[in-house]
């Protein structure tokens, strides 16, 4: 008499090809070598992802999207329900840290430049899940229908106003209407809960298929050496060894976002007055911080333009560079590989001077 | 996260001796991870749970003015997404409770000849102060507090002690 685990695995067998997958899963190699460890950003973001989703279906438990009842269900979530508190700041650190890891991710690929032939397309759906991340970002923190995250939504929704033509009906499908009200609330619930996770949950798939069609890149420098001297490559199989050394590092992760969330759990803030004036430091999350600083920065005219506007035109050309990026290294007419990381090398440290000029300004 | 137990297969085989070290470590380590993950779990499954409080709504629901009712008349009002019964008493008491009857959830009404409040579906009858007295009820209706202010009169969730 057979065990019931083995006349289960004879059942998928007669109907499935699982020898197929399993050779696959076999055969499946990760290049080993002194960069590997950028190999597990990636992973490490859809961890966080994949933390987020747990966490944002448990709030959507009790979350009530409404003016007149969203800050009330986050704080009854945090004072009423169990371990709500945890829930709600993992889910706040997760997307904090997500956000970190896929520009680290980006950062990483782009130095390492594994953007290059054949994987070109796995790059621009990387950049594009990183925007839909931003977006992410953006439409949960006004979720709470707090002061800081009202006023950050009503800044937040008036730059992209600010572009000629399809400005204001831009602001208008953003906010549900003219202004920051119940509308907008329900209208960036719908597109954190509903629209953002089937865009984002498509796009992991396409980037996740793409890697596994092309395989792990080499970087350059390794791929030469490995080509000259073919004895001193080096792999592990995917299957167990790589996705053990990933699961242990999404655990001690997990650990550490219990920890965070613990020690450091997330404010609610005051509820949104949409008649009172907004308060003192203003800022939004610290992810757009550099570019709310630039566009602070700017002078109100350069060059006969409004500042504003060639600010809103800068970041928009830097998206639309980083998108295509792949697409500019070229060997001819010349070379653009160090231009690129250099630009990459100053955009970065703008960046990060930028942040932390809008944390400690007033 | 099971997997951990899946490394072992795949390395040299072990000596005799060398096995019952491997297994030590092995439990050592799956105890941990087992206890870790329940760690993890465990406010989850708290979290599903939902508070005592029955519903956010600690929020007052303007149920009906003073002039709207005579004495030994009543009133069905929204309260949240059910309904709600306000009944003068012959006295001109006020009293607020929950129409869902507790049998089969029909909706309750006070009937002035009985001075009672009565289920038409099942026959079940309940007094003024929500307790069922006869026919299938098994509880009685929820009590609500009511507060007058002015002509207006608010029902609210009584607040649990």
């Amino acid at each position: 008499m057979a065990s019931p685990a083995t006349s289960v695995r004879a059942w998928f067998h007669e109907r499935f090809p699982l020898d197929d997958l399993k050779a696959l899963a076999q055969k499946k190699k990760v290049p080993l070598h002194r960069y590997s460890y950028w190999y597990f950003l990636g992973g490490m973001t859809l961890f966080l992802f994949g933390v987020q989703v747990l966490t944002g279906a448990l709030l959507l438990m009790y979350y009530r999207p409404g003016a007149d009842e969203a800050f009330e269900s986050v704080q009854f979530i945090m004072t009423q329900v169990q371990f709500g508190w945890l829930i709600r700041s993992v889910h706040s650190w997760s997307a904090n840290l997500l956000v970190f890891m896929a520009f680290a991710h980006l950062f990483s690929v782009l130095f390492l430049r594994s953007y290059r032939k054949p994987r070109e397309l796995t790059w621009v759906s990387g950049v594009l899940l990183l925007f839909l991340m931003l977006g992410f970002g953006f439409s949960g923190y006004l979720l709470p229908w707090n002061t800081l995250s009202y006023f950050a939504t009503k800044v937040g929704t008036e730059i992209p106003a600010q572009i000629p033509l399809i400005g204001r009906p831009v602001l208008l499908f953003l906010r549900g209407g003219e202004d920051i009200t119940g509308s907008t609330l329900t209208r960036l619930y719908g597109f954190h809960v509903a629209i953002l996770p089937a865009l984002v949950t498509l796009l992991i798939g396409v980037h996740l298929a793409l890697i596994q069609w092309f395989g792990m890149s080499v970087p350059p420098g390794v791929e030469k050496q490995w080509q000259a001297f073919p004895q001193q490559k080096k792999e592990i199989r995917f299957f167990p060894n790589f996705v053990l050394r990933e699961l242990m590092a999404w655990y001690v992760a997990l650990g550490l976002l219990g920890a965070l969330a613990a020690l450091f759990p997330w404010g609610l803030g005051v509820k949104a007055d949409p008649f009172a004036p907004a308060p003192a430091g203003i800022k939004p999350e610290w992810y757009f911080l550099f570019m709310f600083q630039t566009l602070k920065l700017i002078p109100a005219k350069v060059l006969g333009m409004d500042g504003e506007m060639l600010g809103i035109l800068a970041f928009g050309l830097i998206g639309a560079v980083a998108l295509l990026l792949p697409f500019l290294d070229r060997e001819k007419p010349f070379s653009t590989r160090r231009w690129i990381t250099g630009l990459a090398c100053v955009f970065l440290g703008y960046m990060a001077a930028m942040t932390v000029y809008g944390w400690v300004a007033k | 996260m099971s997997t951990a137990s899946g490394a072992s297969a795949t390395g040299p085989q072990p000596r005799p001796a060398d096995a019952g070290r491997r297994r030590f470590v092995n439990i050592l380590l799956g105890t941990g991870l087992l206890a870790s993950a329940a760690s993890f779990l465990y406010p989850i499954l708290r979290y599903l749970v939902p508070p005592k409080l029955p519903d956010l709504g600690g929020d007052a629901v303007l149920a009906a003015s003073v002039s709207e009712l005579k004495p030994n008349t009543a009133k069905t009002f929204r309260f949240g997404t059910r309904p709600g019964l306000l009944v003068e008493t012959a006295s001109g008491e006020y009293r607020a409770m929950s129409a869902t009857c507790t049998h089969l959830g029909c909706t309750v009404q006070y009937r002035s000849d009985l001075r009672q409040i009565w289920c038409a579906c099942h026959n079940g009858t309940y007094d003024l102060n929500g307790r069922n007295i006869s026919g299938p009820p098994p509880r009685p209706l929820e009590a609500f507090e009511v507060q007058v202010r002015g002509d207006q009169i608010f029902v609210r969730r009584k607040q649990e002690a």
